[in-house]
């Protein structure tokens, strides 16, 4: 097998972490914090193999708390830095990610959701998407890109970086342990090569000009009034941002009287469902947020104006509905709940729960 | 007036590093941050490191220098400044980082990291004050706290029996960092001593040694409900008996020898 490189454009077959690292080298990372935890484990080994070549750095800490905080850290001296967790370690790495909120820090994380709550299993479930949308105390003040192909976790890695650095919110890659660890076909490429421009990295701090001003950067105020203005002020930001960043793929909705929405691996299987149904004669739609945060909401409610039913099928039980139900309240269309949290979703099973509708 | 300053008659009121705009500083009458702070202060002028300074502050009163020097300086959650400042110097080893923290931050929330920075020998300056208590929440027992010591939650005293004994923080960075770690335990009773351990400290952190730890044993007289004699009495007479001052470890001195 010929030896990938990052020269142009190069067709590999690599599993999703493999994706990610490379990804992470197409982003031109400096550095890598990051603790063990399954799924997403094979991130910091492929990394660590990958980082010496490209002179690229790695720290494995003590936990996800600190591989969170030193992340943090990394980014405030301007260095492109990101980790990646999941479950358990996603809870922990919450912590930081509210700092980053509130600091406005360009941190990105890949999360490789696993079965929660809790501990649970190791291997695939889509339970962290409130945590990681809304984790912590704070906001929500963070972009995150639900991924369902191997291409979009390269292309969505790189985005991230960007789209960090350009708005300064925390961004985070949502993947999945099936995500993880399947192996599929996909393209990575030299950003450039693309005419994919990377966005310039500055640092918060440590930046050694002779006369610089030097910056007091903290999260802890005097005042509830002082806190209402900064938050206020991040909000703002947030919805100028917001429009901008959004993504959302719709197929066949306009027509269609049932909608199915999904996010993530889910979307793959409807894919199949909308395709077969379709060429059954049945008017079916699939609607599925790219950004689940921030949500695209009014394109949402547009897609499914004209639908009798919107089936929402996730492998959690009500996280995307709760957020579904927000978007189209007060529409028409009845909403179906499709939960199986933990379990993936097949083509069959869609196709299946359409017929029962 | 700049001739009897360069012949060290008469020492400037404040170090230059320090910012005049936040000054007079935040921390309560009799408090020992001041000291400690100004120690560090001059040992930044000295070795003319200002611009290469990020100062990284905890949660709790040392959250209180968060703007206190005229240096970058960053202030992050109870207990994080370890990692973040480790993030930094990771990421950009041309920095000089200081995790500047009290002792809930060091020995109690952030205990793992710091544990963990010693074992990796990260090469960055810790800095740890040390009173006894937690002050800024009100004077609740701290892992530093003293056998038999009243504070908000062991109003009897403490029970070392319920509770375990106060930890001894330089001794356990000095039993598990690899070689040349520099630690040391000073006091606000000594500052000429203590300035010469931060000093030591930070030099260390410049050579590339390996980290450099040093707990100060400070005041906290708002929360111990003493005056200005009692305050001294207890740091000079009780803490010091518990934790000794002194250097654990230089970075010349070879392990075993």
């Amino acid at each position: 097998m010929a030896e990938v490189s990052l020269q142009g454009e190069q067709r590999v077959f690599m599993t999703g972490n493999e994706v990610v690292a490379w990804a992470a080298v197409a982003a031109k990372v400096d550095i890598m914090y990051g603790y063990p935890i399954t799924p997403q484990n094979e991130i910091m080994h492929y990394w660590t193999r990958l980082a010496p070549k490209y002179g690229k750095r790695f720290l494995q800490t003590e936990d996800e708390i600190s591989a969170g905080f030193t992340m943090l850290g990394g980014v405030m001296t301007g260095r492109k830095s990101f980790t990646a967790t999941a479950g358990p370690g996603n809870v922990l790495m919450q912590e930081s990610a509210v700092m980053a909120e509130m600091m406005r820090l360009p941190a990105v994380y890949v999360i490789q959701q696993r079965g929660g709550p809790s501990t649970a299993t190791v291997i695939y479930a889509q339970q962290e998407l409130t945590l990681t949308c809304f984790g912590g105390n704070g906001e929500g003040h963070r972009i995150v890109y639900s991924t369902a192909t191997h291409q979009e976790l390269f292309d969505y890695t790189l985005k991230a970086f960007n789209a960090a650095w350009t708005y300064r919110f925390p961004t985070f890659v949502l993947g999945d342990g099936y995500q993880a660890k399947m192996r599929e076909p996909l393209t990575i490429y030299d950003a450039e090569s693309k005419g994919v421009k990377l966005v310039p990295t500055e640092p918060m701090v440590g930046e050694f000009k002779p006369g610089k001003q030097f910056r007091h950067l903290r999260n802890t105020y005097n005042t509830e009034e002082e806190l209402y203005e900064v938050v206020m002020a991040n909000q703002r930001d947030w919805d100028a941002m917001a429009p901008k960043v959004v993504e959302w793929f719709e197929k066949d909705c306009q027509d269609a009287d049932v909608v199915f929405v999904c996010h993530g691996v889910v979307s793959r299987a409807a894919m199949g469902a909308i395709d077969e149904l379709r060429a059954q004669g049945k008017k079916v739609g699939l609607f599925r947020p790219i950004t689940v945060r921030p949500f695209p909401e009014k394109q949402l409610a547009d897609a499914v104006k004209n639908a009798k039913k919107v089936v929402v099928a996730e492998s959690a039980y009500g996280q995307l509905l709760k957020m579904v139900q927000v978007a189209v309240c007060g529409g028409k269309a009845e909403i179906v709940p499709m939960l199986r949290p933990g379990i993936g979703i097949t083509t069959e099973e869609l196709v299946e729960e359409y017929n029962k509708l | 007036m700049q001739e009897l300053k360069e012949n060290n008659v008469l020492q400037p009121a404040m170090p230059e590093c320090w910012n005049e705009e936040t000054k007079p500083h935040k921390f309560c009458p009799g408090c020992g941050h001041g000291i400690i702070l100004k120690a560090l202060g001059e040992v930044i002028d000295e070795l003319d490191i200002k611009d290469k300074i990020v100062f990284g502050c905890d949660i709790g009163c040392s959250l209180l220098s968060w703007d206190f020097f005229a240096c970058d300086s960053v202030q992050t959650h109870h207990g994080r400044t370890t990692p973040v400042i480790t993030g930094m110097k990771r990421a950009n080893t041309d920095i000089v980082g200081i995790a500047y923290m009290g002792d809930g931050g060091g020995y109690a929330i952030g205990s793992q990291h710091l544990f963990n920075a010693a074992v990796r020998g990260e090469k960055i300056t810790i800095i740890l004050c040390n009173n006894c208590n937690y002050g800024m929440t009100g004077g609740q027992m701290a892992p530093t706290t003293l056998p038999g010591m009243k504070t908000e939650t062991s109003p009897y005293g403490r029970d070392v029996e319920q509770t375990g004994y106060p930890t001894k923080g330089p001794e356990m960075v000095a039993a598990v960092a690899p070689e040349g770690a520099y630690v040391a335990r000073g006091t606000i009773a000594n500052v000429r001593q203590l300035k010469g351990f931060i000093k030591k400290a930070l030099e260390n952190q410049i050579a590339g040694n390996g980290i450099s730890f040093v707990e100060c044993l400070s005041s906290c007289p708002t929360n111990w409900r003493t005056n200005a004699k009692q305050t001294w009495e207890f740091v000079e007479k009780d803490m010091a008996q518990y934790f000794k001052v002194g250097e654990l470890r230089t970075p010349q001195a070879k392990e075993g020898k």
